[in-house]
């Protein structure tokens, strides 16, 4: 017998000899096809306005930065800043996103920027979230030819880009967007709240464990809606 | 990992005695309580998300065979591997044999309780495969060569002249004239050691905090990202988990979610969530390339369905821990094996048997605080009394107090043999007793050991009731 | 006064106050009294069974609940100085029988007629004013049992509210346990010392000079320690404050009667 038939067996013995009462197969696929919500916290309600205040607020509450940003074009330059406040070099490597595709990086001479996964010698990323959850201030990011997983985590500077139509109130709709994306699940996808940090040293919280140590997050206004 | 849990009146007199640790349990205690009842404060949906979580739990382990199936389906649909490891010694062989067939040199891991349950590490150093664990608390006590002492913060028990010593002794390439003094050199110190580590990693290896049958997703808590660099950069990525973990939606590991980083550090969320499913797809541009899950039973379809059944709910948020007495005064250390606390007293007699574990269940006041806390609604103490009662038929425990105990019980349920002889005891004991407490009683067991007893009047409350007093 | 429709209410004293300070089982008679209660002391109670329960001797632990039942089950309420006890009874009792149905209907009987002190007078007999005096800086210890089994934490505090001359100090941490746990203080008395010390520490800083509670073997406990560290801070059980009864009985550990509020 393998393992599996053995761990299965006993299994359905423990619970047949217990008081429990199980599912149908049909109840336990349609669960697995419902989605039902569980409770969902009223604090993620309001208009788009409301929850991107309420983003911001909760993202620096855990020492994520953030900077709001009237269209597209001004990318350029809140990158540069982020680079000249922390003393940085102008290299970046960012997400070959088509959002990044078109910006004029060339009106920035001193901005080296390359595309694709992160190396260790980078210091700066940028990459661009698939939402914004406002409960938290949780950037959700999908792995994908358009987003590399080391950009969120190599880099000692991550600098993320969010499209303000795209933020949310609570998680679950972040994973209603992944389903109507009807894409399947990614390799990775990762919820980033805040920089890294640890407390694992006489309990002293301390910013930049071994993921980046800054979080910069790039809300521009997309004049859309969702 | 080797047990000690028998040698537990030493750990404790070793623990109690230990001033770094008393300092840390000290700061522990107020630290992650105060921090949980604020992130409480701000959510006022807390209460039903903890009724939500346990209604998951119940439903899921309720249909677990089931479940385990569904997720195995979804994990090989997307293109990963399931392993079924039916105890300790499965567990490890089928992870070597990953490792070898990597050609795995070393292998970087991210924080999992489960690999010092099956003892990991030893078993792959031993077999040509070195283990570096990157968890900033898990990475420091590799080096010192001791047990986790805490669920999720391994090295709580030291403080950072000790991490120092270490780093001093074992980062021998650095210069010796560096500055350790502050925590931030300190993590300075091993990002940068382990930065090199996550590069050259043939294999990583994580644990799972939950397993998503819906997609059959893996998914890791971490503050650091250790885990995330741990699962992306290597060829190969091993999630082990063991078969409690599973979930069925993503909407039920989101509520899950909600009162796990709450409970355990106060924070709203933790750092990173991270949602694995398969290896990297053929148009990503990083990720591993081969994704394995390794479900472990190691005792939990035993324990399914039984008088401990609801141990298996636990999501190790470490909250029972921190609101523990006897875990802050003693530390973790005291429990002998992987898992400490009150999760740990129920558990750990379930996963290596009672008669060398007894003791664990026995050390509680029955305080009860860890039943008020813990998020998926265990109840704690009513285990801890199950295996008393396990132990008390098994024979287990000390002579004297089983004895005495018996006797005790004996008297009270004879009501006529017992007021005269209490009587009679009061009041020799009343004569005896100068300035109206005993500083040393020899009948009086650990009391006067470290308290005074305060002295009995001369007859007992029914005696003088009866004669008329009022 | 005693009439026709007083309340007959059975006095549980638990084994402690029995043998070790039965001046609390005379003030909780008193208190009783004095608010309409006849008050009867069942000769045949010893120990509740929480000993045996909680060391996992489930048949006497059986025997010892259904004599309980039997002798206190005839009464109208049962009334208990002691959160333990009381919770031992009121949570337990149906939980022990569960197996056993004619039991269990008489223990959910029991139970539900079952209250601590405090919470008897306060929220029972709705006892706002003992009319008692003690001009006194009191700090009060909660019960883990009383606290979390029977949900006491106001009662005592409404009732010591109107003591003449009380000043309440607060405890930090005080929802901690104190380290009694029964017989855990004898079976592990280095850990039980320790976290009697962390709850010594909070007695000491909250500036009171005598610490009041509802449950004997935590006061006994707290008082113990406090003793062996050579603190004046005076223990006593709040049913002896609230009954005015400080005058008759020194504080516990003590003989010398010093006068008290």
């Amino acid at each position: 017998m393998s393992s599996r038939d053995e761990i299965l067996g006993t299994i359905r013995k423990s619970l047949k000899q217990s008081a429990l009462m199980p599912s149908s197969s049909s109840e336990i696929d349609a669960r697995l096809t419902a989605h039902t919500k569980n409770t969902v916290p009223k604090r993620a309600h309001g208009d788009n306005e409301a929850q991107t205040t309420l983003f911001i607020t909760e993202a620096e509450r855990v020492n994520a930065t953030t900077e709001r940003l009237d269209s597209l074009d001004q990318l350029g330059e809140a990158v540069l800043r982020f680079l000249a406040g922390h003393n940085l070099p102008g290299c970046v490597k960012i997400a070959p996103h088509s959002l990044l595709k078109n910006v004029n990086w060339s009106k920035h001479p001193t901005l080296a920027v390359a595309q694709g996964p992160a190396v260790d010698t980078d210091q700066v990323s940028l990459s661009v979230a698939v939402t914004g959850v406002a409960e938290t201030g949780t950037l959700v990011l999908h792995s994908g030819p358009e987003s590399p997983i080391t950009l969120n985590f190599l880099p000692d500077n991550h600098i993320v880009l969010l499209p303000q139509s795209q933020i949310t109130g609570a998680y679950e709709e972040a994973w209603a967007m992944l389903r109507e994306g009807a894409k399947g699940m990614p390799r990775a996808v990762n919820w980033v709240t805040g920089p890294s940090r640890s407390a694992d040293i006489e309990q002293t919280l301390l910013l930049g464990a071994h993921g980046p140590r800054r979080l910069h997050i790039l809300i521009y206004n997309d004049k859309k809606t969702r | 990992m080797e047990s000690k849990t028998h040698k537990f009146p030493e750990n404790v007199r070793e623990g109690l005695a230990n001033d770094k640790l008393q300092a840390a349990l000290a700061k522990l205690g107020h630290g992650f309580p105060v921090k949980r009842l604020e992130a409480m404060s701000r959510l006022p949906e807390f209460e039903q998300l903890r009724d939500d979580a346990q209604a998951i739990k119940e439903h899921t382990l309720a249909n677990l065979g089931d479940y385990l199936e569904r997720y195995e389906a979804k994990v090989i649909e997307s293109g990963g591997h399931v392993h079924w490891a039916a105890d300790a010694t499965q567990a490890r062989e089928i992870i070597l044999k990953i490792c070898q067939d990597a050609g795995a040199k070393t292998v970087t891991k991210g924080k999992s309780m489960i690999s010092e349950e099956i003892a990991l590490n030893d078993y792959l150093d031993q077999n040509g495969v070195q283990p570096v664990e990157t968890d900033l608390g898990e990475y420091i006590i590799q080096l010192r060569g001791e047990a986790p002492s805490h669920i999720i913060a391994p090295a709580i028990h030291l403080s950072k002249e000790q991490v120092e010593e270490s780093f001093r002794k074992e980062h021998t390439q650095l210069p010796d004239d560096r500055n350790l003094e502050e925590p931030r050199a300190l993590l300075e110190e091993a990002r940068a050691m382990l930065r090199r580590k996550f590069i050259a990693a043939d294999v990583g290896i994580t644990g799972a905090n939950m397993l998503i049958a819906e997609t059959g997703t893996s998914m890791i808590v971490t503050n650091e990202g250790n885990g995330d660099l741990t699962q992306t950069l290597p060829k190969t990525h091993i999630a082990i988990a063991s078969i409690e973990k599973v979930v069925p939606t993503l909407e039920d590991a989101t509520t899950i979610l909600r009162v796990l980083a709450r409970s355990a550090t106060g924070q709203e969320s933790a750092v990173y969530n991270t949602f694995s499913t398969g290896p990297r797809r053929a148009d990503d541009l990083d990720g591993p390339e081969n994704y394995h899950v390794v479900l472990l039973d190691n005792g939990r379809s035993k324990i399914l369905g039984g008088e401990f059944h609801d141990m298996l709910r636990c999501i190790r948020c470490s909250a029972c821990l921190n609101h523990c007495p006897v875990y802050k005064a003693i530390g973790g250390h005291a429990y002998g094996w992987v898992y400490s606390g009150p999760m740990g007293a129920v558990l750990i007699p379930g996963l290596i048997g009672l008669a060398d574990a007894h003791d664990l269940p026995s050390a509680s006041t029955f305080c009860g605080k860890c039943e008020e806390v813990c998020p998926m609604r265990i109840p704690l103490p009513k285990l801890l009394r199950s295996w008393r009662q396990k132990g008390f038929e098994a024979g287990l425990g000390s002579v004297k107090t089983r004895s005495g105990l018996g006797l005790w019980a004996f008297l009270a349920r004879h009501p006529a043999l017992y007021r005269p002889l209490m009587n009679f005891a009061v009041g020799a004991l009343s004569k005896f007793g100068a300035k109206g407490r005993f500083r040393s009683l020899p009948l009086a067991g650990g009391w006067t050991v470290v308290r005074d007893l305060a002295a009995p009047e001369e007859r007992t409350f029914l005696s003088q009731w009866k004669g008329g007093k009022r | 006064m005693k009439t026709e429709s007083s309340l007959n209410v059975g006095l549980f004293a638990t084994c402690l106050v029995d043998l070790m300070r039965p001046s609390v089982g005379f003030a909780t008679a008193r208190l009783l009294e004095a608010n309409g209660c006849n008050v009867h002391v069942p000769e045949s109670q010893t120990c509740c069974g929480q000993p045996a329960y909680n060391a996992g001797d489930q048949a006497d632990a059986l025997v010892l609940a259904g004599n309980v039942i039997s002798a206190f089950e005839v009464f109208d309420y049962v009334v208990v100085p002691s959160g333990s006890c009381a919770g031992m009874i009121k949570v337990h009792y149906p939980s022990l029988f569960k197996d056993n149905k004619d039991m269990l209907v008489r223990a959910n009987a029991v139970a539900a007629k079952t209250y601590e002190l405090t919470s008897f007078l306060s929220d029972v007999l709705q006892v706002v004013d003992t009319e008692s005096e003690y001009s006194q800086k009191v700090a009060y210890h909660d019960s883990c049992a009383g606290l979390r089994e029977l949900g006491i934490k106001e009662q005592p505090r409404k009732l010591m509210a109107n003591v003449k001359g009380l000043k309440m100090r607060e405890l930090d941490d005080a929802e901690n346990c104190c380290g009694f746990g029964g017989l855990f203080s004898v079976k592990y008395p280095d850990i039980s010392g320790k976290i009697v010390d962390d709850k010594v520490g909070c007695v000491e800083k909250s500036g009171a000079d005598v610490l009041l509670g509802g449950d004997l073997g935590c006061l006994m406990n707290v008082a113990g320690r406090l003793q062996r560290r050579g603190s004046r801070i005076k223990v006593r059980h709040v049913a002896e404050v609230l009954a005015g009864m400080t005058d008759e009985v020194a504080p516990i550990g003590e003989v010398k009667l010093a006068k008290e509020g």
